[in-house]
C-alpha cells in the first residue's frame, strides 16, 4: 500500500510545487505573451490528465489489490469506451495545437514596419550591426572577412558604408517598435537567446536566419548562446538594453559608421600590435 | 532427427466436448538446422544460441551503461556543486555529457531492448527453436562489441572522446573549438557509430525475418504477446531509420578526413578561413532527426510491449483492448517517420515546416494516449499482486505519462520557441526516454530473471532498488523541468551570473546532484543482486508467476539449447487469457488446447529436472 501513498503524493506534490515554488519563467519584455498564454494553457491541460491518471491508478491499486478469494473481471475490449476515450484525446490536442499554430502564425509573420539589425555570432562573442541613415542593412559573406573587417561587409556594396557596428559592446533595441533580428554565423552553430524575449533562433553558418519581436519594457537583459557551440558555449554573453526610443535613435547616431570605422580600424591594430 | 532435450511427453488430450475420435493435430516437427556447439568456447562465447547472446548484449549493454551512470554523476556533481572536481574543466564537462548521452541512447538502451530482450523473447515467446540466422546474430553481438569498444577506446585516445554533444552537430563537432574535433575523439565516436548500424542490421534482420515466419503453428500474428509487437515494430523502425545515421556518419567522416562538405559551408574558424564551401549543417540535422526521432519510439515500442506483459500477468488480468494496443504501436511507428523536423524548430529551417510538423507531432499523442489509457484499464477490476515487476510497470506508467504531456508543451511548434536548448528538454526526455524506459528494463529483468536463471530476484533488495530509483529519479527530473522554464540553458558548464536565474535555483541543482547520487548508488545494490540471486536466489519454477505467453511453458528452465523438447509447442489462443470465467485457475496458458484438457501435471516441473 506504500505505493498508494506514492502516488498520491506524487499527484498532489507536482501540483503543489508547480503552483508555490518559487521557480517559474521569468516577468516577459516582449509581446509574445501569447506565447506565454500558450504555456498556460498546455499546463491546465496536460496538469488535469496527469492527476487523473495518476489518481486512478492510485485507486485501481487500492480497490483492486490481490485477494486470494477475488478474481479480475474478464473483459478484453469495450469499443464504446475506447472511442469515447479517443474522441476526447483529440479533443484535448486540437485544444493545445488550434492556439499554438495561430499564435505560429504570428511569430513567422514579422510585420511590414519592422526594423531589422544583424546579429552575428562567432566563438565566443557577440557582434551587432544596424543599418545607417539609408535604413538598408550592406551584402555581406564570409569570404569577406578580414581583421579589419570581422563581419565581411562587401566594400562595394553601398549600403555598408554607413552601417553601425558594435563589437564588445550592449546592443540595443527600441522600446515599442517592432524589430526583426537577422542571424548569422561566421563559424559554428549559435543561438541568440534572451529568456525575457521568449524567442530565439539559430545562427548558421552560410545563411542568415531571422525572428522578430517587439520590446515591451525597458531594462537591461542577458544575451546567452543556446546552441552548444564549442568549449565557451557557457560564456558566450552579452547584454541587450531596451530604451525609449529617441534615447535609442540618439545613441544609435553617436556610433561610427563602418566606413569610419575602416579608416581608423589599421591605426587601432597597429596600436594594439605594439 | 538433432539432439534437442527431450522434455516430458505431453499429456495425452481428450477434450471433453468433441468426438472421441477426435485427436489435435501433433505440433510439426522438422529437422531443424541448429547449430550445436560442443565446446565451451561455442557456447558460451562464439555462441549462436538467441539466449546466449541476449545475455552477452545485456550484459555488455549494462556494463557500458554504468560508464554513463558513473559520467552522469560526474556532470551533476559540477552543476551542483561547480569546482569541487577540479579535473572536470570545460573540456571534460562536455566529452562527459557527450558520451553519457551517446551510450544511454543507442548503445545502453537501444542494445538491451533488440539485441538482450528481442533475443532472449522473440524465439521463446513465439515458439520457435532459434532466430532465423543464429550465424548472422552472433556477428550482430560482436560488431556491437567492437563499436562498444571504439567508442571506450576514444577515451584513451590523445585528446579524449568527442565533445560535440550526443547530436554531433557539424560544423563544430569537427572543428578545434570542440573537444577532440580536430583529434581522434569524433572519428572514433563516428567509426562506432557506423560499426553499431552495421552490427544492429544484421540483428535486426535476423528479429524481423523469425517474427514473420518462425512463429510456431497457431501463432497468429493477432496472438503475438505485445512484447513481440513492440521490439517487432522496434526492429523494422530501426532497419529503416539508422541508415540515415549511418550515411550522416559516413558524410562527416569524409567532411573530417578528406576534406569534403557535406555539412560545410564557407566559415571563418578563430580568424581562418577554412577550405570548406557549399555545404550545409542543417542537411546534417535533417539526416541526424530522420533517425533520431524515430530512435525515440525504437526505445519506447519495446517498453510499452514490454509493460503490456508486465501488468497483464501481474494484474491477472488480460490486457485491455489488445487489437487497439497493437495497432497503436503500428500507428506510432509510421507516424515517427514524420515528426523528425520537431527538434529543428529553431534551427533557422524555413518556418514553415513548423506547421506541418507541429500536427502530425500532436496527432501522434492520440494512439500514445490510447496505450496509456489501456494500461490503466488493464488495472481496472484487476487482482494487482504488487510484486516488483508490477511496481515497476507503475513507475512505467507516471514516468511515462508525465514525460508524454511534457512533450506535447514541445512539440508544439511555439511553445516550444522558449523552451528549446532549455533544461526543459533535458527534464523531458529523460522522463520519457530514460526514466520511463528504463524502468521497464528493470521490471522486465526481475520479471525474466527466473526464467533465465532458475531463481527468483531478492525481494528485499528489490523493493529498496524500486522505492530510491522510482522516488529519486521524479524528483531530478520533475523540478528540473521548471529550470528550463526559468530559462536555464542546456549543455552549460556553469551558469554564472545572470539577472534571471534567482540564487534559489543554484539550491535546486544541489539538491538535484545529491539525488543523483543516490539514485545511482541504488544501481549498485541491483547489479549486486543480479549476482546474489544466482547463488542465493529462491529457486523460481518453470512459471512463478504464472503467465500465459510460451517462454513460461518449456520443458526445462533456463530453457535448453533448442528451447523446446521434441515438439514444438502449438498455440490455441491468445497471450492474455488471465481470469477467463469458469476456468479452473486464473490463467490458461497459449498452448493449452481449448476445452481445459491439458492436466495439472503438465504445469508442474517434472520430476527431475
Amino acid at each position: 500500500m506504500k505505493i498508494v501513498v506514492l502516488l498520491l503524493l506524487i499527484a498532489v506534490g507536482s501540483v503543489l510545487f508547480h503552483l508555490v515554488s518559487p521557480w517559474y519563467w521569468t516577468p516577459i519584455a516582449s509581446n509574445w505573451e501569447y506565447i506565454d498564454h500558450t504555456i498556460t494553457i498546455t499546463f491546465w491541460i496536460t496538469g488535469v490528465v496527469f492527476t487523473a491518471i495518476v489518481l486512478f491508478v492510485a485507486y485501481c491499486v487500492y480497490r483492486f489489490r490481490y485477494k486470494p478469494e477475488q478474481r479480475a473481471h474478464y473483459e478484453p475490449e469495450n469499443r464504446r469506451l475506447e472511442g469515447w476515450l479517443t474522441l476526447v484525446t483529440a479533443i484535448g490536442v486540437v485544444a493545445m495545437l488550434a492556439p499554438g499554430l495561430i499564435v505560429w502564425h504570428q511569430f513567422v509573420t514579422v510585420p511590414k514596419d519592422a526594423s531589422a539589425f544583424e546579429v552575428v555570432g562567432q566563438q565566443w562573442q557577440w557582434s551587432y550591426r544596424y543599418p545607417g541613415k539609408d535604413g538598408k542593412l550592406g551584402a555581406a559573406d564570409i569570404k569577406h572577412i578580414t581583421d579589419e573587417n570581422p563581419l565581411g561587409l562587401i566594400a562595394e556594396d553601398p549600403h555598408g558604408q554607413d552601417d553601425v557596428i558594435i563589437q564588445g559592446d550592449d546592443l540595443k533595441v527600441p522600446l515599442g517598435k517592432p524589430v526583426k533580428v537577422l542571424l548569422r554565423s561566421v563559424d559554428v552553430l549559435h543561438d541568440f537567446y534572451v529568456p525575457e524575449f521568449r524567442s530565439k533562433m539559430d545562427m548558421i553558418p552560410g545563411m542568415v536566419t531571422y525572428f522578430w519581436f517587439t520590446p515591451t519594457r525597458t531594462g537591461t537583459f542577458d544575451v546567452l548562446c543556446a546552441e552548444l557551440c564549442g568549449q565557451g558555449h557557457a560564456y558566450m554573453r552579452s547584454k541587450v538594453v531596451v530604451v525609449p526610443e529617441a534615447e535609442f535613435h540618439a545613441w544609435l547616431d553617436q556610433q561610427p559608421t563602418f566606413a569610419q570605422l575602416q579608416q581608423t580600424a589599421p591605426a587601432k591594430i597597429r596600436q594594439a600590435a605594439k | 532427427m538433432v539432439d534437442i532435450p527431450r522434455g516430458p511427453t505431453p499429456p495425452q488430450i481428450i477434450p471433453d466436448t468433441v468426438p472421441p475420435d477426435y485427436m489435435p493435430p501433433p505440433a510439426e516437427v522438422k529437422e531443424v538446422e541448429l547449430y550445436h556447439a560442443h565446446s565451451w568456447i561455442t557456447k558460451y562465447v562464439f555462441c549462436q544460441d538467441a539466449k546466449i547472446i541476449a545475455l552477452q548484449y545485456a550484459g555488455t549493454a549494462l556494463a557500458i551503461g554504468f560508464v554513463a551512470l558513473v559520467l552522469s554523476w560526474l556532470m551533476r556533481l559540477q552543476l551542483g556543486f561547480p569546482g569541487l572536481l577540479a579535473f572536470i574543466d570545460v573540456n571534460v564537462y562536455y566529452q562527459f555529457i557527450t558520451i553519457h548521452g551517446m551510450v544511454m541512447v543507442i548503445y545502453l538502451i537501444t542494445a538491451i531492448f533488440l539485441g538482450g530482450f528481442g533475443n532472449y523473447l522473440i524465439p521463446l515467446m513465439l515458439g520457435a527453436r532459434d532466430m532465423a540466422f543464429p550465424y548472422l546474430n552472433m556477428l550482430s553481438y560482436w560488431v556491437y562489441l567492437l563499436a562498444v569498444l571504439m567508442l571506450v577506446a576514444s577515451f584513451f585516445a590523445p585528446g579524449g572522446p568527442t565533445g560535440a554533444g550526443w547530436t554531433l552537430y557539424p560544423p563544430q563537432a569537427i572543428l578545434s573549438g570542440t573537444p577532440g574535433g580536430q583529434q581522434s575523439g569524433i572519428l572514433l565516436m563516428l567509426i562506432s557509430l557506423i560499426l553499431f548500424v552495421a552490427g544492429f542490421t544484421m540483428g535486426g534482420l535476423n528479429y524481423v525475418v523469425t517474427v514473420l515466419q518462425g512463429r510456431t503453428r497457431g501463432m497468429t500474428l493477432m496472438r503475438m504477446p505485445l512484447t513481440v509487437w513492440g521490439i517487432f515494430t522496434a526492429t523494422v523502425m530501426a532497419l529503416l531509420a539508422f541508415p540515415a545515421l549511418f550515411v550522416a556518419c559516413v558524410m562527416m567522416l569524409f567532411d573530417r578526413l578528406l576534406g569534403t562538405s557535406f555539412f560545410m559551408p564557407s566559415l571563418v574558424e578563430m580568424g581562418q578561413h577554412l577550405k570548406y564551401g557549399g555545404g550545409s549543417p542543417i542537411l546534417f540535422q535533417h539526416l541526424f532527426w530522420f533517425f533520431g526521432h524515430p530512435e525515440v519510439y525504437i526505445v519506447a515500442l519495446p517498453a510499452f510491449g514490454i509493460v503490456s506483459d508486465l501488468i497483464s500477468t501481474h494484474a491477472r488480468k488480460n490486457i485491455f483492448g489488445y487489437r487497439m494496443m497493437v495497432w497503436a504501436i503500428i500507428a506510432i511507428g509510421a507516424l515517427s517517420f514524420v515528426v523528425w523536423a520537431h527538434h529543428m524548430y529553431v534551427s533557422g529551417m524555413n518556418p514553415a515546416f513548423g506547421f506541418f510538423f507541429a500536427v502530425t507531432t500532436l496527432i501522434i499523442a492520440i494512439p500514445t494516449a490510447i496505450k496509456v489509457y489501456n494500461w490503466v484499464l488493464t488495472l481496472w477490476r484487476g487482482n494487482i499482486h504488487l510484486t516488483i515487476p508490477m511496481l515497476f510497470a507503475i513507475g512505467f506508467i507516471v514516468t511515462f505519462v508525465n514525460g508524454g504531456l511534457t512533450g506535447l508543451f514541445l512539440g508544439n511548434v511555439v511553445v516550444d520557441v522558449p523552451l528549446s536548448d532549455t533544461m526543459f528538454v533535458v527534464a523531458h526526455f529523460h522522463m520519457v526516454m530514460g526514466v520511463a524506459p528504463i524502468l521497464v528494463i528493470f521490471g522486465a529483468i526481475y520479471h525474466w530473471y527466473p526464467k533465465i536463471t532458475g531463481r527468483m530476484m531478492n525481494e528485499a533488495m528489490g523493493q529498496v532498488h524500486f522505492w530510491v530509483t522510482f522516488a529519486g529519479a521524479y524528483l531530478i527530473f520533475f523540478p528540473m523541468h521548471y529550470l528550463g522554464l526559468l530559462g536555464v540553458p542546456r549543455r552549460y558548464y556553469e551558469m554564472g551570473e545572470t539577472a534571471f536565474v534567482p540564487p534559489s535555483a543554484h539550491t535546486l541543482n544541489e539538491f538535484i546532484t545529491v539525488m543523483a547520487l543516490i539514485v545511482g548508488a541504488a544501481q549498485i545494490l541491483f547489479v549486486f543482486n543480479l549476482l546474489w540471486s544466482l547463488r542465493y536466489g529462491r529457486d523460481a519454477g518453470p512459471n512463478p508467476w504464472q503467465a500465459t505467453t510460451l517462454e513460461w511453458q518449456t520443458p526445462q528452465t533456463p530453457p535448453g539449447h533448442g528451447n523446446w523438447g521434441k515438439e514444438l509447442p502449438a498455440v490455441y489462443r491468445w497471450a492474455y487469457d488471465y481470469s477467463v470465467p469458469g476456468a479452473p485457475e486464473d490463467f490458461i496458458p497459449q498452448n493449452q488446447p481449448p476445452q481445459r484438457a491439458a492436466t495439472q501435471a503438465s504445469l508442474q516441473p517434472a520430476p527431475g529436472e
